[in-house]
């Protein structure tokens, strides 16, 4: 047994849905990041809810990214797999590298766990040509049994514990304290003790189980953390901190926060996570579809709060035209749209880019939104803020598009401090225009006043007819639609947005690498990647995409070659190509529903170099 | 006694057609308005779209002409974000029925505090003459030449069958009918279903013909009262009686039947199976149409849940603020 010194490390867990896979890499990233590490994770769930066990459709996996210095992605492929039945083997062995590490339950590896994952023979290492000796073969559903043989649990409530194993194994390959895992344990089962005693002897037994045997096949890694931002840190998903940011805004705004929604994968977890903090004030309502999801909310903001609705692809195509109707009565709402497959039902939990274009573009009339799209799990939290900040500064309808790989992926989260984040100042209408005000009058950057019902002095009436732009009256005179058409236009155009940020070989780079939203890390480790190799690369990565940033067209143009690297078939470069004349980059476009692989990229990228 | 009149309430010019129900409906609604009190700006009016949904263009309060058939919806969240707001939502019965049939139900099974108007013409009538789905069988319409092959939708059945507490029935035309059945909507805490019957002048003349004037009501119509015997006819010869599972006729005097003999109303009763048959009266069956508050049963509006269960919920939990909420997480620090 050796000790190695790496830089960075990918795990994945992988098991029967009911295996708890996720807890288990839950708490791995938790350690690891609490002694400072980076990480990041990517939780790869099955769309059936609870598959036959132990059949090749029901493994779930998880997977974690540590390293000494930042990492931007899950990783492509892992360094150890933990594989706790046959069929997890099996369809996980794709994401494992030919020189990983691979733990396995030789208890769940017996004839019928076999012929359950459709093995031919007798022999599974063997026939998938695994290396024997890169497998730790454990019986570790007897190892638990033993572990617990005193704690007086009955089996099924023991043999939930298997988890717990494979976490106290893995903590042992890479040298983790344990009692961080248990204070996570006692935490999460405070009112539980026994059970959290019980996860606990079963941690400590796999960590054993690993220091007595030496497994010749495995290294023991250490993984020094090189740069530590100081600060207190959770870990976060991208739909929890979507959650948090509305929190966050409505509170900076005064204002309360109201989310009307309707269940769909890869969104729901963010109805979950408002619907616990009541105490904040938060309404949360479960409506009866999701066209009643986004009018509630309309109705919502009217009456006063910063309205949210919350969906995936399919329920923008149902909302688009209550979300149209908060375009031309010009009211506050955010949209979240968490991307996954698509079209119609498509690929439920897998990732997606692919509705760039419906929320840009996909409803009647001239209708401007603006859209703003999430880079990573923690920039959720901002994203969310940002849009919030804008559709009640603007008094707007916008899209914040995040997807299934941000959404359900994590990383540390710095605490955020509200008092650095600006402020939000919703255009109420100013007292001294009782009595003259209109519905349409609008302030300097173009933006309608806010009357909230209950206000003396300010009745009106909004709707989705036309209105007149002096009178707010029902209007079908040709020229005044025309110039509504063109203030709401113009006043989207106003918003202020940061300029694009170019990384990496900015003076000189040979490649721009341009993408949007959570494709970020991906592509930032392809640049680094690149770079560490010697070629010239810069990247521009949107968040902003209406309005896009006020740079745009320079940044694009100030670059031989440029390539659009995007999970869709070229949304973002069509929409590129028709804001910036002359605009012609290459394509890198991928629509498999999963996370991109960064070599492939690489060599892509390399590809469109030597042209 | 209320600081306000109908006046108070009026705006602008109505663009209906001459003779058009709503017309009457629109003068009947400031007048009630005014009788309940709640000031203009404490008041929200909520449409659709349809001839109907043009409503909120006529009040000096808040309001929406929203799009079609979500006004339920959009009225929802509008009343449960400020449950302080008096909300009506006003819809007709291809808006609130058709398109909107999900969130009329859903409002109604819920027990949201809305006072929900529905103006039933029978017809579509802006966009120039279609069969509703409140269109008798048979009807014959642009869109339905040779007669319609579908059976229609009785308001009154789906808003019981949602689980409503509040049904009541005006024709446009009688004002102090429909400011009666108003108010009550308003009093009643919950979802308040005022079934309209008006005249579409122009596509489905005399649709509502049996009741739309005085006399007619009189012969064809039974005002219906809590506590008041169930009687009717010009000279309040006829009453209404329980005979098996149904309900019968019967002329007071005559085979021995007395006043005393004659159902008792009971809008507070929570079984609604009669309440229900006096709702579905009246279609060609030898019944009088039941007129007045027919369903007003005391249940928990949704509106008034949220707000107790967010005061529960502030009370019971520790954090109030989202930096005490980040305190609820596992932290580690990084020095």
């Amino acid at each position: 047994m050796t000790i190695k010194e790496l830089d960075q490390v990918v795990v994945r867990f992988s098991g029967d849905s009911g295996d708890g896979m996720q807890l288990a890499g839950n708490i791995f990233s938790t350690v690891s990041a609490t002694v400072g590490n980076s990480i990041s994770t990517f939780p790869d769930y099955p769309a059936d809810i609870r598959a036959p066990q132990g059949s090749l459709t029901g493994v779930s996996g998880f997977q974690v990214h540590i390293g000494a210095g930042q990492v931007y992605t899950p990783g492509d492929k892992c360094d150890v797999l933990v594989a706790m039945n046959a069929a997890a083997l099996k369809t996980q062995l794709k994401f494992a590298k030919k020189d990983a590490t691979i733990i396995i339950d030789t208890d769940a590896f017996q004839k019928a766990d076999l012929e359950k994952a459709a093995f031919k023979t007798d022999d599974p290492l063997l026939e998938l040509g695994v290396d024997p000796d890169r497998v730790i073969a454990c019986p570790l559903t007897q190892m638990v049994k033993d572990a617990l043989a005193d704690s007086g649990m009955d089996s099924k409530s023991v043999l939930k514990c298997r988890n717990m194993f494979a976490l106290g194994l893995v903590c042992w390959l890479f040298s983790r304290d344990l009692e961080i895992a248990f204070n996570y344990l006692r935490d999460k089962f405070a009112k539980k003790p026994g059970l959290a005693q019980a996860n606990i002897k079963v941690i400590q037994a796999g960590y054993d189980y690993g220091h007595n045997t030496h497994s010749s096949a495995a290294n023991v890694y250490r993984i020094e953390s090189k740069v530590k931002e100081p600060g207190r840190y959770m870990d976060i998903t991208g739909n929890k901190a979507t959650a948090y940011g509305f929190i966050a805004a409505a509170e900076k705004a005064g204002l309360k926060l109201y989310l009307g929604s309707y269940p769909i994968t890869p969104a729901t977890d963010v109805l979950h996570e408002l619907s616990k903090h009541k105490s904040l004030g938060v309404t949360t309502v479960q409506c009866e579809d999701e066209i009643a999801g986004c009018a509630s909310s309309v109705g919502a903001s009217f009456a006063g709060t910063l309205a949210v609705t919350s969906t995936s692809g399919p329920g923008i195509c149902l909302k688009s035209e209550a979300m149209n109707l908060a375009v031309i009565m010009e009211l506050p709402l955010v949209v979240l749209d968490v991307q996954r497959g698509g079209p119609a039902t498509g690929l439920p939990t897998k990732s997606e880019q692919t509705d760039l274009l419906q929320v840009l573009f996909g409803r009647n009339g001239e209708s401007p939104m603006p859209v703003i799209a999430a880079t990573s799990p923690v920039d959720c939290f901002d994203a969310a803020y940002q849009a919030s900040k804008i559709a009640l500064e603007h008094m707007t309808p916008v899209v914040l598009l995040t997807d299934a790989f941000v959404a359900n992926g994590s990383a540390a989260f710095k605490l955020p401090d509200l008092a650095d984040y600006p402020a939000i100042n919703p255009p109420y209408v100013p007292e001294e225009l009782k009595g003259k005000w209109t519905p349409y009058m609008r302030a300097e950057n173009g933006t309608r006043y806010w009357a909230v019902p209950g206000r003396e002095g300010f009745c009106h009436i909004l709707g989705g007819l036309e209105k007149d732009n002096q009178t707010g009256a029902i209007s079908t005179a040709p020229e005044n639609h025309d110039l509504m058409t063109r203030l709401r236009k113009q006043k989207i155009d106003n918003i202020q947005v940061p300029d694009l940020e170019v990384l990496g070989d900015k003076d000189d780079a040979d490649l721009l690498i341009v993408g949007f939203g959570g494709t970020y890390g991906h592509l930032r480790a392809a640049m680094d990647e690149m770079r560490a190799a010697g070629k010239k690369v810069a990247m521009a990565h949107f968040k902003f995409i209406n309005p896009l940033p006020a740079n745009t067209s320079e940044v694009l143009k100030k670059y031989s070659k440029v390539v659009v690297a995007e999970q869709n078939m070229g949304q973002l470069a069509s929409f590129l190509r028709m804001k910036v004349d002359g605009f012609v980059p290459y394509q890198f476009n991928q629509v498999k529903g999963q996370p991109f692989v960064v070599s492939e990229l690489v060599s892509a990228f390399e590809e469109i170099l030597k042209k | 006694m209320s600081e306000y009149t109908a006046q108070d309430f009026k705006k602008g010019q109505p663009r209906w057609c001459p003779g058009c129900g709503d017309h009457f409906f629109l003068a009947s609604l400031h007048k009630a308005m005014a009788e309940i009190g709640v000031a203009p700006h404490n008041t929200a009016v909520i449409s659709g779209i349809g001839c109907s949904s043009r409503l909120p263009h006529y009040m000096a309060t808040y309001g929406m002409n929203t799009i079609h058939g979500r006004a339920a919806a959009i009225a929802t969240g509008c009343k449960v974000a400020n449950p302080d707001l008096t909300v009506w939502q006003i819809s007709g019965d291809g808006d609130g029925l058709a398109i909107g049939g999900n969130h009329f139900i859903h409002a109604n099974r819920r027990n949201i505090n809305l006072n929900m108007i529905l103006l039933n013409n029978r017809i579509y009538g802006l966009t120039k003459g279609q069969y509703s789905p409140t269109s008798p069988r048979g009807f014959v319409s642009k869109s339905s030449p040779y007669g319609t092959v579908e059976d229609p939708f009785r308001p009154a059945e789906l808003c019981f069958g949602a689980r409503g507490h509040f049904f009541a029935r005006a024709v446009a035309t009688d004002a102090p009918g429909t400011v009666d059945i108003l108010k009550a909507a308003y009093n009643h805490k919950g979802a308040s279903v005022c079934e309209i019957l008006q005249n579409c002048v122009i596509f489905n003349n005399g649709t509502h013909d049996a009741v739309y004037n005085k006399e007619g009501r009189a012969k064809n119509a039974i005002y219906v009262k809590h506590g008041e015997p169930l009687v009717f006819g010009e000279n309040s010869e006829y009453g209404l009686v329980q005979e098996g599972f149904g309900l019968k006729v019967v002329k007071i005097g005559e085979n021995g039947i007395t006043l005393k003999d004659i159902l008792v109303h009971d809008a507070h009763c929570q079984d609604n199976t009669l309440q229900l048959k006096l709702a579905l009266m009246g279609d060609g069956d030898g019944f009088p149409v039941a007129l007045g508050v027919i369903r007003d049963v005391d249940a928990p509006t949704y509106d008034d849940a949220v707000t107790a269960q967010i005061e529960e919920v502030k009370a019971a939990k520790k954090y109030h603020s989202f930096s005490e909420l980040l305190e609820t997480n596992d932290i580690w620090e990084v020095k």
